[in-house]
């Protein structure tokens, strides 16, 4: 038979997201939309003090308030509910016990202490205020610096506030810094950031005694893992819970986690036997939603004159938060996995220590430990280039491998499976004219202007991954099936939610079936409908999920094409299959996709042997990431006199390898830049010397919004990966890696007539101001 | 973010509202465009027994020129003055302004009222009303009052309107030369609040200023007339120079700067110098 894929109707073009017109007319479904008969709300009483013993709980007063069910407190459901679990699994770590609701103690603002349950959200809240706590203030460490010195001991079995040290990296990197001609060394800083979706969490849970049966509707990116760890934490046999997502109105990483409130919620119900909801309010989700970013750390990069860099060293403090939450110390090594950047580097070491402090637990943020890496290596580049006089783009080219240096291995332990530095870097120095540029500068220079420019190449690790490097598989699952009436469902153990999988995986599969878009339907987020999945994270969705649809595709082709050679009464060998249509030689007779589904569904007349029905499942295990890349160039103005910054221009050329659908391309590089441009300029979660959130509501958090982001221009180049079939490597998290260095590059060009060699995100005008002003 | 249970009037009169406002006493809260109440009872920073709606009061939304002097309802919203035609062409100084506030949203529900009563010490509408010397009307149960701009702010999110007292109307004189004026603020990157504005309102004779009104927010606890600034204009030729010698004065009648995670007080003390000289430029089109 023919190969697949030949006939790309729909792959590569900008096919209208079929998710849109229900999303855009309000009709989707999201948790808040579901209602079911009879159901109760949650409203939590959360910690008001970061660091407090729990004296007593006296919920008498609230009991008898208007509308409320039940309530509980942690030791209530003590021993009946397993603690919110970690899947991080390194050497030597200091795991603390994560209850669902506080016990004894609070460890950060926003613990769940108390939950009320009522027959209304108001009522539910009404009496939340009628609990009466005596909390008794205990001493409160904030600062990660501080705490991984000594500090008050938050978890006092531990004896200290260390949870692990990681090392990481290859090579003889204290011979590669003695052998140096040049050193350069600079503490960073990238603070603590709140990921902030649209649609904040939200779970309802419906527990139906007779069947022992529990449904679990909840905001999630990974509804069969977290099937499996709630069940495991309410004692539910794993089959007996069907998790759904519906409607996901974004994650950024922060919904790839099991909290609290999803297996509390799924006890509450099983205890109530009725269902029970609980919305996540924005301050909520401010606070006890986790946080994403939070490293301090030294970076030193060792170079030769001419450039050429020896090695890099990177020595960091990571701000984990009072307890792990799923991923929680994980973060970090992805920043150990990247620190070679685009980069020939011979030797590379990374020490980071993860410590506890009283806060909202850190975990995965769009990017999630990479954009960290590609601020590191990207600053130190540009502080290289100042100190050796030679042009921060020189200097990139000069340590790049080349295009037949792939797969590359690098001293992190990773092999890049294919890249084309150059042909990035040179598009986006031909889109911005550089060279000119440069010269545009000097004189503005000269007459006081503050302009600025900045690059940043970076490459990403997306398509997480293969097994072996994953804390729970790093595989994904597809069915595709052909119902009697012709039309294809397919099932991804992918979760999308906001990505739009819906398109692309259509796209898909209605080019490999010869099939109408529009008659391929994509069901996902479902545990009781779709076979187990992974989940949607680490732009992973396309790569290894997308790659399961191919698969299951081809698989389902294949018994198609035998049933297909049978109604035609020819060989196999025999049978072409294009366009959906199945045609046999000699006499060139044809049958559709369509009547051979029929067929395999009446199985009157099928082939001996044969299974009926018309379905294939494939779970695909990647053998390697992908590394995706690109170039990002930002021009700024500085005004000198308020230190205000404006973006000029802002060129991005992203490599993600083959495009499925460049729509869904652009708009996740939208995304991606806006974010990394919110942390480069805006965002900032503070809390103060006393561990209260200070950027609890969005009149303090700045979220980026339209009228503050530059226009973009955008390219791509196209540099294929043979890890998948597809071609495909992920751009999920590119503009968030690509454009902070980018950015802040760019603004500390700007201000080089002052001398200055860094300054830390977010980088307020203030900021700016007093490097100008020397204040 | 879940407000506490209160009770919700909406009367449909001036009359009917100052009623249930003496009814509940200190215990209600006025809804006019609701966008800096509804925020603070679902963050539970007020808890009233009751909510009274004035918003369906007919006539307190419109925008008129009596004689000389430009009448705005209490209830027109931030959008409806930023569309207003005639205030464009009599007074674009308050146009512009209510096309800075906030976005959208808070545009078309937002009322010049409601943000006047509420006195938040980083809003836009006090530089204008200052600097155009604005009369702010207000109806209590013992009739109408005036009260001068000047008097209006007394302290951070309070203003003199007292309790039992409805803002009716904002009045302002048709400014001898509407085009020479401006508004110009630094924005808080996440709420778009004032860091700090500047608005100015000039009348100038010959190149020379005659006349200069110039009103500050978000500097100080409460907004402010530079009257250094202004008293240093009047009189003189408009030239860059004094432009750059009076703004230098526009953070002496503040004592205490506002110092919060967004803006320092002495950041905030610089950049009401250099926005005062930006806006004076602006409307002297220096």
């Amino acid at each position: 038979m023919s190969s697949n894929g030949k006939n790309e109707k729909y792959v590569g073009r900008p096919v209208k997201r079929t998710e849109d017109p229900r999303l855009i007319q309000g009709l989707g479904h999201y948790v808040d939309d579901i209602r079911l008969a009879g159901e109760l709300y949650v409203a939590f009483l959360r910690s008001p003090y970061a660091h407090a013993r729990i004296n007593s709980i006296n919920t008498d007063a609230a009991r008898n308030a208007s509308g409320v069910v039940a309530i509980f407190t942690g030791s209530d459901i003590e021993g009946r509910v397993g603690n919110v679990p970690t899947a991080a699994a390194l050497e030597g770590l200091k795991v603390p016990k994560y209850p669902v609701l506080a016990l004894g103690k609070v460890f950060f603002v926003g613990q769940p202490v108390a939950a009320v349950v009522a027959t209304s959200r108001y009522a539910a809240r009404d009496a939340v205020d009628h609990i009466e706590v005596d909390f008794e203030p205990l001493d409160v460490v904030v600062d990660a610096e501080a705490a991984a010195q000594g500090g008050p001991v938050i978890h006092h079995d531990f004896g200290d506030n260390i949870a692990y040290v990681h090392r990481a990296g290859i090579g003889d990197v204290d011979a590669a810094f003695a052998s140096a001609d040049k050193i350069v060394a600079q503490k960073m800083h990238h603070q603590r950031l709140a990921p902030i979706s649209l649609e904040p969490r939200g779970v309802l849970a419906s527990f139906l005694p007779g069947e022992q049966q529990l449904t679990l509707w909840t905001s999630t990116q990974i509804p069969h893992l977290l099937r499996t760890q709630v069940a495991i934490m309410i004692g539910l046999p794993e089959n007996k819970v069907r998790v759904i997502a519906p409607e996901v109105g974004g994650g950024f990483g922060s919904k790839l986690n099991v909290y609290a409130e999803e297996a509390l919620l799924s006890f509450i119900s099983m205890q109530l036997h009725k269902p029970v909801k609980w919305i996540e309010t924005r301050r909520e989700n401010m606070s006890a939603t986790i946080h994403g970013r939070a490293q301090s750390g030294v970076a030193e990069l060792a170079l030769k004159n001419d450039g050429t860099i020896l090695g890099l060293r990177y020595t960091v403090t990571a701000d984990l938060g009072a307890y792990h939450q799923l991923l929680t110390p994980a973060i970090p090594t992805l920043t150990g996995l990247m620190l070679s950047g685009c980069y020939k580097i011979p030797a590379i070491s990374m020490v980071c220590t993860g410590v506890f402090t009283n806060k909202m637990a850190t975990d995965a943020y769009r990017g999630a430990g990479r954009p960290e890496a590609t601020y590191v290596v990207e600053r130190l580049m540009d502080i290289a280039a100042q100190e050796l006089g030679i042009d921060p783009v020189e200097l990139r080219r000069k340590n790049f491998p080349t295009p037949d240096e792939f797969p590359f291995a690098t001293a992190t332990g990773l092999f890049y499976d294919s890249g084309n530095y150059q042909a990035a870097l040179d598009r986006a120095l031909a889109m911005v004219d550089y060279d000119k540029l440069r010269e545009i500068q000097k004189s503005d220079t000269a007459a006081g202007r503050l302009v600025g420019i900045g690059v940043s190449t970076y490459v990403e690790i997306c398509a997480l991954g293969p097994s072996a490097a994953m804390p729970a598989g790093g595989w994904e699952s597809a069915t595709v099936r052909i119902e009697p009436t012709g039309k294809v469902t397919v099932m991804t153990g992918a979760s999308p939610h906001g990505q739009g999988q819906e398109t692309s995986f259509a796209q898909i599969t209605a080019d490999m079936l010869g099939v109408d878009l529009n008659d391929v339907y994509v069901i996902h987020g479902d545990t009781g409908i779709v076979q187990y999945g992974i989940g949607t994270f680490g732009s992973r969705a396309t790569a290894v999920g997308g790659t399961a649809v191919v698969y299951a595709t081809e698989k389902l082709i294949s018994k198609a094409t035998k049933i297909a050679a049978h109604l035609l009464t020819t060989d196999e060998e025999n049978v072409t299959f294009e366009n959906g249509v199945f045609s046999g030689a000699p006499d060139d007779k044809q049958v559709t996709i369509q009547q051979v589904a029929l067929a395999a569904h009446l199985a009157s007349n099928l082939p001996p042997d044969t299974e009926p029905g018309l379905s294939a499942t494939y779970f695909f295990e990647p053998k390697n990431f992908t590394f995706p890349f690109g170039a990002h160039i930002c021009i700024v103005e500085v005004d000198r006199d308020t230190g205000d910054i404006r973006i000029k221009r802002y060129v991005a050329v992203d490599d993600c390898g083959k495009v499925i659908n460049p729509l869904l391309v652009e708009g996740q590089v939208h995304g991606g830049i806006a974010q990394g441009l919110g942390q480069a300029l805006f965002e900032e979660v503070v809390y103060d010397e006393n561990g209260q959130l200070i950027t609890g509501t969005l009149m303090d958090y700045a979220v980026p919004k339209a009228h503050q982001l530059p226009r973009y221009e955008l390219d791509r180049t196209e540099t294929p990966t043979d890890v998948n079939p597809l071609g495909v490597k992920g751009v999920g998290e590119a503009g968030t890696i690509g454009s902070t260095p980018a950015i802040v590059n760019a603004v500390i060009d700007a201000l080089r007539p002052f001398g200055v060699k860094h300054i830390d995100m977010p980088l307020r005008p203030e900021k700016i101001w007093r490097v100008i002003s020397n204040q | 973010m879940i407000p506490s249970n209160f009770e919700y009037h909406a009367p449909t009169s001036i009359e009917a509202a100052l009623d249930l406002i003496n009814q509940y006493g200190d215990d209600c809260k006025i809804l006019s465009g609701g966008h800096s109440l509804i925020p603070v009872l679902k963050l539970r920073l007020a808890a009233p027994a009751a909510v009274i709606d004035i918003g369906r009061i007919p006539g307190l939304s419109s925008i008129s020129l009596d004689r000389d002097r430009l009448r705005i309802g209490a209830l027109a919203t931030h959008a409806s003055i930023a569309a207003s035609d005639m205030l464009g062409q009599l007074c674009p100084l308050l146009a512009t302004t209510a096309h800075q506030i906030g976005d959208p949203q808070v545009r078309n529900r937002g009322t010049l009222g409601g943000s006047l009563v509420h006195a938040d010490p980083a809003a836009d509408w006090p530089a204008a009303i200052l600097a155009l010397d604005a009369s702010i009307t207000v109806r209590g149960s013992a009739g109408e009052r005036h009260i001068a701009a000047n008097d209006f702010f007394v302290d951070m999110l309070t203003s003199a309107v007292q309790q039992g007292e409805i803002v009716t109307e904002i009045s302002v004189a048709v400014p001898a030369q509407p085009r020479a004026s401006s508004y110009i603020k630094v924005a808080q990157s996440a709420s778009g609040f004032a860091v700090v504005g500047v608005a100015v309102q000039l009348e100038i004779d010959n190149g020379v200023c005659v006349g200069a009104r110039i009103g500050v927010t978000g500097f100080a606890p409460k907004p402010y007339r530079a009257s250094s600034t202004e008293n240093a204009l009047k009189g003189n030729p408009i030239t860059e120079d004094l432009i750059s010698s009076a703004a230098a004065l526009a953070d002496s009648e503040a004592a205490d700067a506002m110092n919060d995670i967004h803006a320092s007080g002495e950041y905030r003390r610089h950049l009401t110098r250099v926005i005062a000289a930006r806006a004076l430029r602006a409307a002297a089109r220096v």
